[in-house]
């Protein structure tokens, strides 16, 4: 077995798992912090309490041992199928997300990703779309009208913002010229000088000295604003959390889709939304935020500053080390980005979300291609 | 190793199912997939000569045939819910207004 | 040696997903879900044969959207017990079996033994970029022809989707 392997698989179990607990505890600790309150802090371990984060073992041991109702004339069998149908597509999309670059040590090639899939972020738009059923299944196999209704339309709320979100990196794309999300990593490392124009213009003559001042690393955030916000948004959007949890919410008026589920399949769907949260910061950094990589610090010079010091093999080891530590900085920022955004902001209507969806998200996004093509043809022209 | 041909019996027997499906069931929406089956049958024996000729032709027909599937899924459901909500039947014979 | 082994399972998945779509007589969603079933096993033997992002867009557009078309269908009709009227016609089922068995075997024992065999292909066979190279090239026409073709299937889709038409 090759030797890269099980360090990635290490990390992917670790994350899809620990992660999702964890997440209980963040939500409560941060809309706490934000409404200026202190948060669930009683649950104990034999008089521990370590900040509430013993509230995660306790919510599991009380979903586990719920009883577990299926309404009377619903399909047992789907209604056992959909919350494993929702949560699938969360977990699974961890496998094409690089943790780190890929490191020479002791003779064979390690790369923290667990499948560097050619066709990367493909997969990842093709497994998300998969998650669909179990909103669809489960609003279906309540063998409740509510519940069914409120069902489809979540589905046909995650329909419609696939688009947006698929639409929306083609910029990105296109500047990297790679689907593979560790090229993408690879290819932030490298800056470009902010006022280099001016010397390919021909203003000025070469090798001025304040032209090569402000250099800038090659950021999918810094070359494709836009696309960031639309696809944070549509991948949001997707979660049916943050402002578009009109099912969530509407669970007070009219049934939403999990109306009728309780104990542990609750919990399921409920896990499920938090690995995602996980999915989106890991997906948007390895995107947008420069992947594994320190700013203005590509791998192969980390790696020769420490080959100094320690030898060939160690200076990988602890270059691999920083990497997982600063993409995972990078994702918890996201994490905390995205409750932020859920605590602060009032939930969408749903007709609101279908505007927002089609009618702004998607001519942006297709705006945003053109203009990154101009772009792209203009910067070739300058260049020479 | 797998040779060509059976990747094409495999599409030839996935085919015929389709064909079975569409001639037995009388559930307009059970017919609609078997069709969906039949499309598939032949993305399929498409690829896998598209593997045996090299050349990436095969695979162009394919994403044609795909797209061309899903706007006849989209038309022929929006069709089909139509037709049910007039004729309140899925059955295909409901559908027929001649005598015999 | 791994190769034939995925082959075989998935198309015996293939082949019994498809077989359920057509079996599932008293459960509508039933048959979808083995749609579903035969597609995704369809896109693992699609990526056997190197076609990358076929198989992929198999998933994205076909298992994806596609399906869920036809499970929310299903569902607007509320067709919760299968088939409501009764499938009727047993004679066109007996002969029917017959003529598609008869003419299976006729196929399959057509296509046994053919002569073919894999010529070597580089490694960017199928892949996005070499496909994406040629769609936008050689096959621009009917690239943009499908373009319109979509459109013209949305614009259908919302006519016949109107509550009135006035």
């Amino acid at each position: 077995m090759p030797a890269y392997v099980p360090i990635a698989l290490f990390l992917f179990a670790m994350i899809a798992l620990l992660f999702a607990p964890l997440m209980t505890w963040v939500e409560r600790k941060q809309s706490a912090l934000m409404q200026d309150r202190i948060g669930a802090n009683r649950a104990d371990v034999f008089g521990i309490k370590a900040i509430g984060l013993m509230h995660p073992l306790a919510d599991v041991i009380k979903m586990i041992t719920k009883e577990d109702l299926v309404p009377t004339g619903a399909d047992r069998w789907l209604h056992t199928l959909a919350p494993i149908i929702a949560t699938i597509p969360a977990m699974v999309s961890f496998a094409v997300i690089p943790y780190g670059g890929s490191y020479q040590g002791w003779g064979a090639e390690w790369s923290l990703v667990v499948a560097d899939l050619d066709y990367g972020v493909l997969y990842i738009f093709a497994v998300a779309s998969l998650a669909t059923y179990g909103t669809v299944l489960a609003g279906w196999a309540s063998n409740n009208n509510w519940g069914m209704l409120g069902g489809v339309r979540v589905a046909a709320q995650m329909i419609s913002y696939e688009v947006a979100m698929g639409v929306s990196v083609v910029g990105v794309f296109m500047l990297y010229g790679t689907l593979r999300l560790t090229d993408m990593g690879v290819a932030q490392q490298e800056t470009f000088r902010l006022l280099g124009f001016i010397e390919h213009l021909g203003w000025v003559g070469a090798g001025t000295w304040w032209v090569n001042l402000i250099k800038i690393p090659m950021w999918g955030i810094v070359l494709q604003p836009l696309a960031f916000f639309i696809f944070l948004t549509a991948l949001m959007a997707e979660n049916k959390r943050a402002p578009f949890d009109t099912p969530e919410g509407e669970s007070e008026i009219i049934a939403g889709y999990f109306i009728e589920y309780s104990g542990m399949k609750f919990g399921l769907f409920y896990m499920g939304e938090w690995v995602e949260v996980v999915v989106i910061s890991g997906l948007i950094t390895a995107m947008f935020l420069g992947g594994w990589s320190i700013p203005y610090l590509p791998d192969a010079v980390l790696i020769d500053f420490l080959a100094q010091g320690v030898g060939s093999n160690m200076a990988n080891v602890f270059a691999m080390l920083i990497h997982v530590l600063t993409f995972f900085m990078k994702v918890i920022f996201m994490i905390f980005f995205q409750q932020l955004v859920r605590w602060s902001v009032p939930r969408f209507r749903y007709d609101q979300v279908m505007d927002l969806g089609w009618k702004i998200l998607l001519p942006l996004s297709l705006a945003n291609i053109v203009v990154t093509g101009l772009a792209i043809l203009i910067a070739g022209e300058i260049m020479g | 190793m797998i040779e060509p041909w059976q990747y094409q019996v495999v599409a030839a027997l996935l085919f015929m199912i389709g064909v079975l499906g569409v001639l037995i069931r009388r559930n307009v929406i059970v017919m609609a997939m078997c069709i969906e089956l039949m499309l598939n049958a032949a993305n399929l024996s498409l690829v896998a000569f598209s593997r045996v000729w090299g050349n990436h032709d095969g695979q162009i027909f394919v994403f044609m045939v795909i797209v061309v599937a899903a706007v006849e899924v989209a038309v022929g459901l929006a069709i089909i819910l139509r037709l049910v909500a007039n004729r309140d039947s899925v059955n295909i014979e409901d559908t027929s207004l001649l005598k015999w | 040696m791994t190769e034939q082994v995925i082959f075989y399972i998935c198309s015996f998945i293939v082949l019994l997903a498809a077989a359920g779509v057509v079996l599932n007589v008293r459960n509508t969603v039933y048959s979808a879900l083995s749609l579903v079933v035969a597609m995704l096993a369809l896109a693992v033997l699609f990526i056997l044969l190197h076609a990358e992002f076929i198989g992929v867009l198999q998933i994205l557009v076909y298992a994806g959207a596609i399906v869920v078309l036809f499970l929310f269908v299903i569902m607007l009709l509320n067709l919760r017990g299968g088939d409501m009227g009764a499938e009727s016609q047993p004679i066109l089922k007996i002969v029917g079996t017959l003529l598609i068995v008869g003419a299976g075997a006729k196929l399959v024992t057509l296509f046994t033994g053919a002569r073919g065999a894999w010529p070597e292909v580089g490694r960017e066979f199928g892949t996005v970029r070499e496909v994406g190279k040629i769609l936008y090239t050689d096959y621009l026409l009917a690239f943009e022809i499908a373009g319109i073709f979509l459109l013209a299937g949305l614009v259908g889709a919302v006519v016949m989707g109107k509550q009135r038409i006035d």
